[in-house]
């Protein structure tokens, strides 16, 4: 058994998840609606040992180092972390439906990472041979996959919302019915993003102190950097907006999606389209 | 003072607190900084002015743009952003404080009607039994209570965690202690670049931002710098050995420094950034014997240096390559071009030798027979120097702020309330945030009073 087909075997059963959810969308059986957690916590749990055997693989062919190094491993991980924000919300919450909206982010990285990247394991160059890596990726991936969550609630938000006004807020038939009220979708984004609003916190402090470690500035105004206050600074805003009048609703939800395609853009567009210190991540 | 100025300040004031304001910078700061990862930062490379016409390059020039994050509008919005989080928490924290430190202590009918949680139990006994009872209870299920008389009612007061209402205050006095850690750092702290040849030392660096030299107070040298590669291709490690020498005295000696390792001294540290050959400072290897027999002779001779041989020439190198091949494919591995000037003067021989063909030279017929034991080439370390006495300010307001964030989100003030009347008891209950969390706390609270 190798790290890679552990990692098929949880792209699959993402897959299998995510349909079980639209399923559940359409016909609203509790039973399917389980069935796409219950895919979900399994492709968790293959998805976990996959990483932890990548690591451990590293080590067998001598340049052992935690499966964090390129745009491969970071998406794979991402993925991961997007699964288990979900897993805490959907285990504390119970709202199911948030699983249709969330659980294809996680699909879309592990099919991107296992059909269109070179899963090959690399040596570390000295850039990235420090500790700080583990903690800087791990915090800042964190914080992302909360800020995919959110955008997952918000897009509900917005669709729910739309029908509420066009149809009236007493009745909303079919699919939307099944969502949870927009007051709760409100909340609810709301929660996701202060789990991810200082894990986003100690994903720039702790890139802070290794930049400030290994070339002796905390802060240098490289793209990526900036990039990842910008989606601070968003996600700040919306956290305000709420105590303002006229902000709330579908102005924070639609600061949560911003927040999120932000995010992206300092995930992978910075090394598409941007030049800069962080190299990693970018042809992987 | 006249009403319509003090009307004009109380505007100002007003302004200065708002939190659309604040919503509005932070959405303006992050807008803003996009342009300065577009714009190339510093002095943007000529390939990038020559894609941008004249009238671009002024305007991006009046802007700033080229150094947006110190020009005048983008500190200006820096400073207004501060002056927002002052205003705003000078305004609002004596109200916070006084819900802290001066909590009410008593739940009438009127303040009742404001808590959203409330449930009434019909219970025999006493006012001062029931007080006693209830206190014990408040005791042992949520937080200790202050009990208060009124009219022949008790009133009993218990909280948790009121201090968690200071949390946003935290978060946001600590961005202003990170930007103090910022300006001290950049009053009192430079970052410089030294390049150190293998061999040799310095105690003078060069700071970025001006060139201007930089006495460090202490001397450092560089003994050795080596990279080393993996089979790939792929660089698998930079090291610099150095010496610091501080009085006459060594400090440090032949302390390695790696990319993500620097060497911390007086405060100034040392970080490995690059590297490169020094073209003229390498020292070569050479193995000479005359063709009429005797034992060889090794010699070593430096870059631009002439030698004197055994049979009164004088020898050379011009130049030399670490793989030959790529200028005589016939050949592989390193090889030099040296000049060879017989005694006394005479037309000079230039010829090459290579180090993995010792026997090569043997077929020049020439009295001496030269092989090429190769070079050691000398390398230049290239070190970023940085002084920062802010850097310890800028951590505790990060230490503030992430303590300062799990305050604001992960904690409540969560308040109740008992009233003890004859023969009737009230609870009432409140939290700061997550009310539903707070329900199920309280409506536990309730169920675990109706067993009494
Ligand atoms: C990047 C800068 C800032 C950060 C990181 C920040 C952080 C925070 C956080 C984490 C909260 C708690 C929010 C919540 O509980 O949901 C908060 C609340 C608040 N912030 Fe800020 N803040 C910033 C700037 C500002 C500014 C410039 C103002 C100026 C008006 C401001 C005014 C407030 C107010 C009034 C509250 C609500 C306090 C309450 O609970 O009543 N903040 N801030």
């Amino acid at each position: 058994m190798t790290s890679s087909m552990l990692f098929n075997i949880a792209t699959f059963s993402y897959l299998v998840s995510m349909l079980a959810f639209f399923t559940f969308l359409a016909v609203k059986s509790k039973h399917v609606g389980l069935a796409g957690s219950l895919a979900a916590y399994f492709g968790f749990i293959v998805h976990s040992a996959a990483i932890l055997l990548r690591w451990k693989e590293s080590y067998d062919i001598g340049m052992g180092h935690a499966p964090l190094s390129n745009l491969y491993e970071s998406v794979v991980f991402f993925a991961w972390t997007i699964i288990l924000i979900f897993g805490i919300i959907d285990l504390k919450y119970k709202y199911r439906v948030v699983g249709a909206f969330v659980v294809p982010f996680a699909l879309l990285g592990m099919a991107w990472a296992q059909l269109g990247m070179d899963s090959g394991i690399q040596p570390l160059v000295p850039a990235l041979q420090s500790n700080w890596l583990l903690y800087h990726v791990i915090t800042c991936f964190l914080g992302y996959a909360a800020f995919a969550v959110a955008c997952g609630i918000s897009i509900m938000y917005l669709i729910k919302a739309g029908k509420d006004e066009s149809v009236g807020s007493a009745q909303s038939g079919g699919i939307i019915a099944m969502f949870p009220s927009i007051k709760i979708l409100d909340d609810l984004n709301y929660k996701a993003i202060i789990i991810g609003f200082p894990l986003l916190t100690l994903g720039i402090i702790t890139g802070a102190a290794w930049a400030n470690y290994a070339w002796g500035t905390y802060w240098s105004w490289d793209p990526k950097e900036t990039w990842s206050l910008i989606v601070w600074f968003i996600y700040a805003a919306f956290l305000h907006a709420r105590f303002t009048r006229g902000w709330v609703g579908k102005k924070a939800a639609i600061l949560s999606i911003v927040g999120f395609a932000a995010t992206i853009f300092c995930y992978l567009g910075v090394n598409l389209f941007l030049s800069g210190l962080h190299s990693y991540g970018g042809g992987g | 003072m006249t009403t319509s100025n003090r009307g004009f300040l109380e505007t100002l004031w007003d302004f200065f607190c708002s939190l659309k304001l604040a919503i509005s910078l932070l959405i303006l700061l992050a807008a803003t900084s996009i342009i300065g990862t577009i714009i190339p930062q510093g002095t943007p490379p000529p390939e990038y002015l020559q894609t941008i016409s004249a009238g671009k390059y002024k305007f991006y020039q009046a802007l700033g743009f080229f150094d947006m994050y110190h020009s005048w509008w983008f500190i200006l919005l820096l400073y207004l952003f501060t002056v927002n989080i002052v205003a705003c928490s000078i305004k609002r924290l004596p109200r916070v404080w006084k819900a802290i430190s001066e909590p009410t202590l008593v739940m009438d009918d009127k303040f009742e009607k404001t808590l959203s949680l409330t449930h009434d139990f019909r219970m025999d006994g006493d006012a001062a039994a029931l007080r006693d009872k209830m206190v014990a209870f408040l005791k042992g299920a949520f937080a200790e209570p202050v009990v208060t008389e009124r009219d022949g009612e008790f009133h009993l007061f218990a909280q948790k965690s009121p201090y968690s209402r200071l949390g946003v205050y935290v978060v946001h006095l600590s961005i202003i202690v990170i930007f103090i850690g910022a300006l001290i750092g950049s009053f009192f702290g430079y970052k410089a670049y030294v390049e150190i040849a293998e061999g040799t030392s310095t105690s003078v660096v060069h700071n970025r931002a001006d060139m201007k030299p930089i006495d460090l107070g202490f001397t450092v040298r560089c003994d050795k710098f080596t990279v080393s590669f993996y089979d790939t291709g792929a660089p698998k490690e930079f090291k610099s050995l150095l010496t610091v020498i501080d009085g006459g005295k060594v400090v440090f000696d032949k302390r390695p420094v790696i990319v993500n390792d620097p060497l911390t001294y007086k405060g100034i540290t040392f970080y490995q950034a690059s590297y490169r050959p020094a073209e003229d400072a390498g020292l070569y290897h050479f193995t000479v014997r005359e063709r009429k027999g005797g034992a060889p002779v090794k010699i070593s001779i430096q870059q631009g240096e002439r030698k004197l041989l055994s049979d009164g020439s004088t020898m050379q190198v011009l130049e030399s390559s670490q793989e030959v091949s790529k200028f005589i494919p016939q050949f592989q591995g390193p090889a030099a071009r040296i000049e060879v000037t017989p005694k006394g003067g005479g037309a000079p021989q230039v010829f090459i030798v290579f180090q993995n063909y010792p026997e090569f030279d043997a077929q020049r017929g020439g009295d001496l027979i030269f092989s090429y034991d190769g070079s050691e080439e000398k390398m230049f370390t290239g070190l970023q120097v940085a002084k920062d006495p802010g850097v310890w300010v800028v951590w505790a307001g990060c230490f503030l702020m992430v303590a300062g964030c799990c305050m604001a989100f992960f904690m409540s003030h969560r308040r109740v309330w008992i009233r003890v009347r004859k023969g009737e008891v009230t609870l009432g209950g409140s939290a700061n945030k997550n009310q539903p969390g707070f329900q199920l706390a309280f409506d536990a609270l309730v169920d675990k009073l109706k067993q009494q």
